[in-house]
């Protein structure tokens, strides 16, 4: 039995996890239910030993125990399989299992033989068809997450922890997990499921955790719970009620997009964008919804010119057709994104917020062809003001600021090259609940001067508080479109649940 | 917080107080050091290296390495000297073609220049890491060099030519002067232009930056042409310094230059440093070996001393970012 009690997490101020407390017994499949952002991989980044700073205690068979890293939780037993998959492509499937654990003979030398043979064995045991020696590199996808489990499977572990593991695996694939998992259930063995996919709980699942927000708000079997209940679950929370009166926008499409289509060179999976069509009127706001892999960020990538070779279909900015190939003709066609990750895509954290303001406009600063200190300062305090930038100075490097007021710096460095088109992507991941209702309110006051803005989110409440109008996205499809009077919780998250299993 | 704020102006300050503790080490050690014709001396010598090193602190600011600036300026050095004696000769035509002074000097730089912008191309248009782009340079340009002068020395350039390396201009030798216009434009361009924040953002974060709307590919060009330039700068120096173009003259300078670089505090995975900082890095350089050499100490056991100096100088940097 794991027993996690009154668990606490925080990223740099921002609450993650709250009091987190929860059983999972063995001989049970138990299913942790949650948005994005809810805290779930998190807390299954603790269990596992992945993050060993942290509030609370662990208990595993009654006995408290805290983890330094992976490897230590791996030998008490406690293995996870993650999300994005953790194999070195360029060795084989065998050398890949047993990482960090080789086996030695007496001189230090690797027992290829009897590695070889024990992972034969896992790989008869998971039904995978292929030579323990062919590289990672050579799996398809779903293979690879085979192997993760197989990997799991050889340290013999009580708690198994699964986090999405069908995102990328066939309709086979799945079943040939699933009866892997009951097999694992009848050992004894305790499995921690997480998934979006619902279908999938109520097949494999015996017990459900719901996380919302860092904290646990519920838990219990699954027998006698339907869809519609769990889908109230996870979201239930009401976001504080924006002053929506008013709304007004305009009849001009300022952007119109027209079978976009995007293939990446991911191993020949599907398209990442599929004939995406749709239309933004200035001053609207289109909220873009879709789970993890639907295609949101790529769509919104697409339309910034950063994938000019796979990227097929017309765009077109008042009308008129526009061949974006870079960021940088995006922004001079009046297109600005901000971007999902601030700290990685968004912002140059070791430079100062007046210099991140003013990098994409450096022209508005420059006099007789060299930067001018005081207007640099005169447009960082202007975007201080107006989007209630809290920072000592305009002076202060960026990485001391906390994440919404990082977030706006971004914001404001979009503004200021007077765009026509705000895609916003994620835009108040890994901010608090103040700082969000603040970004909801610049975003309501923004489109009301006239900017047309697209907020991709993966979180219902969100999308459902800010948008005029919503687009659902599902394996890189529209799938749903409706107007913010029509939408709910419930005909949303059915249009983007995918529909391959 | 006033703790942490005496720490960091030590810590902005640390290479002037080592470089002023080595001097007062070596004046009370050798009593040449502390002399007028001894400190000409340090700066004639050291005025090459911060010619390179200035191109290199740009490169290293986008997160890039030069490493073939000592081949580069050895081309650019042999074409300069063999335009100036031999000119060309266009076979055929019975033409022949001879280079007044300002013409080789241009020649020359316009060939660092070229493969300055042939680095930056390699390295924007196919992708090719800078480590090995310029390293396949370092090795080209040698051996253009090696064809150039058939592998022996082009000597007698004539005292006009010379001037520039053992000449005087209002009291100042002419090779400090021209360091010193080197490091001025450079301070200019990356504290007062845009080309010098895109710098700087580059190597902060260059996703941030493509997405901010700038053209990495084109800065990063602009600013392997502006080292290759600064290299075949340095090579008319040394070539008019001794009065002859050397086929293996600048080999190593590279790495004098990436050690000033990282001794001056540039961080090498780019986007954090200065150009004051750089040229802190060569005079300590400098001083060191001149220092060394005034004590008689052998060549071989400077080459160990330098490694340690630039081992020391990277530990503490980093000591320093950490504390921050």
């Amino acid at each position: 039995m794991l027993v996690a009690e009154k668990i606490g997490k925080r990223f740099a101020g921002v609450v993650a996890l709250n009091e987190v407390s929860m059983e999972l017994p063995p001989a049970k499949v138990t299913a942790i239910i949650g948005e994005n952002g809810a805290g779930k991989s998190t807390l299954m980044k603790i269990l596992s030993g992945v993050y060993p700073e942290y509030e609370g205690r662990i208990l595993l068979d009654g006995k408290e125990v805290r983890f330094s890293n992976p490897k230590e939780a791996q030998e008490k037993g406690i293995a996870i399989i993650h999300q994005e998959l953790n194999l070195i492509p360029d060795l084989s499937i065998t050398e890949n299992i047993f990482l960090g654990r080789e086996i030695t003979n007496g001189w230090d030398m690797l027992d290829k033989k009897s590695m070889r043979q024990k992972t034969q064995e896992l790989l008869n045991r998971l039904k995978l068809e292929v030579s323990p020696d062919t590289l990672i590199r050579d799996l398809k996808v779903g293979q690879q997450q085979v192997v993760e489990i197989a990997k799991a499977l050889l340290t013999d572990s009580q708690v198994i922890i699964m986090d999405e593991p069908t995102s990328a695996i066939s309709d086979h694939e799945v079943e040939v997990l699933f009866s892997i998992i009951e097999n694992l259930r009848n050992d004894g063995k305790t499995i921690v499921y997480i998934s979006h996919k619902l279908d999938e709980l109520f097949r494999i699942a015996d017990r459900y955790v719901v996380l919302r927000d860092g904290q646990v708000t519920e838990s219990g079997s699954m027998e006698g719970v339907n869809h519609d209940a769990i889908i109230k679950k996870m979201v239930g929370r009401e976001i504080k009620a924006l002053d929506r009166e008013q709304r007004k926008f305009g009849e001009r499409e300022i952007l119109q997009v027209q079978n976009l289509c995007l293939e990446l060179n991911n191993g020949g999976r599907q398209k990442a964008l599929d004939k995406v069509s749709f239309s933004l009127r200035q001053g609207e706001i289109l909220g873009i919804f879709g789970l993890m892999g639907a295609g949101r960020t790529e769509l919104l990538e697409c339309i910034l010119g950063i994938h000019p070779a796979g990227c097929s279909g017309n765009i077109l900015v008042n009308g008129e057709v526009v061949k974006l190939r870079s960021p940088q003709e995006a922004i001079k066609s009046g297109i600005v994104l901000v971007p999902e990750d601030r700290k990685k895509d968004g912002l140059v954290l070791g430079l100062d917020v007046k210099t991140n303001i003013s990098l994409s406009t450096i022209r508005r600063i420059l006099q007789s062809g060299f930067l001018n200190r005081n207007r640099e300062t005169k447009l960082a305090e202007e975007y201080t003001q107006s989007l209630r930038i809290k920072t000592p100075s305009p002076n202060q490097q960026v990485k001391n600021l906390s994440g919404g007021n990082q977030q706006k710096v971004v914001l404001a460095r979009c503004l200021a090259t007077n765009p026509k088109v705000l895609m916003l992507d994620e835009p108040t991941r890994g901010i608090d609940a103040n700082a969000k209702n603040e970004i909801y309110k610049l975003i309501l006051e923004l489109s009301q001067s006239g900017l047309g803005i697209i907020v991709v989110s993966s979180e219902l409440p969100e999308i459902l508080a800010v948008s005029d109008r919503i687009l659902v996205m599902s394996e890189g499809k529209i799938t749903a479109e409706f107007s913010a009077e029509e939408a709910n919780e419930d005909n949303i998250l059915k249009a983007a649940i995918p529909k391959t299993i | 917080m006033s703790i942490s704020k005496y720490r960091a102006t030590l810590s902005r300050f640390q290479s002037s107080i080592a470089l002023f503790v080595l001097c007062l080490a070596l004046s009370i050690l050798s009593d040449k050091f502390l002399t007028v014709d001894n400190g000409w001396n340090v700066l004639r010598q050291i005025s090459v290296n911060v010619c390179i090193s200035v191109g290199m602190t740009l490169v290293v600011l986008t997160a890039g390495i030069d490493l073939s600036v000592g081949s580069v300026l050895a081309l650019s050095g042999a074409v300069a000297a063999g335009l100036l004696k031999n000119g060309i000769e266009l076979p055929g035509n019975d033409l022949f073609i001879g280079f007044t002074l300002l013409g080789t000097i241009v020649a020359g730089l316009l060939t660092g220049g070229f493969l300055g912008f042939f680095n930056g191309a390699v390295i924007t248009k196919f992708k090719v890491p800078p480590f090995v782009a310029t390293l396949a340079m370092l090795t080209i340009a040698r051996g253009l060099t090696m064809l150039w002068t058939k592998g022996y020395p082009i000597s007698s350039l004539g005292p006009s030519f010379g001037y520039i390396g053992t000449g005087w201009f209002l009291g100042i030798p002419v090779l400090v002067w021209i360091a010193a216009v080197i490091i001025a434009v450079a301070l200019v361009i990356t504290n007062k232009t845009s080309l010098g924040r895109y710098i700087y953002a580059i190597g902060g974060n260059e996703n941030a930056s493509r997405l901010s709307g700038i053209n990495i590919g084109k800065v990063k060009v602009i600013v392997y042409t502006i080292s290759g330039v600064l290299a075949a700068l340095g090579g008319i120096m040394v070539t008019s310094r001794l009065d002859s173009a050397q086929p293996n003259a600048g080999i190593s300078y590279e790495l004098d230059a990436i050690a000033a670089v990282v001794i001056g505090g540039t961080s090498l995975s780019g986007g954090r440093g200065t150009i004051m900082g750089t040229v802190l890095g060569a005079v300590i350089i400098g001083v060191l070996n001149n220092g060394l050499v005034l004590l008689d100490v052998s060549p071989f056991w400077q080459q160990v001393v330098k490694g340690f100096v630039i081992l020391l100088a990277v530990i503490i940097d980093k000591a320093n970012s950490k504390a921050e």
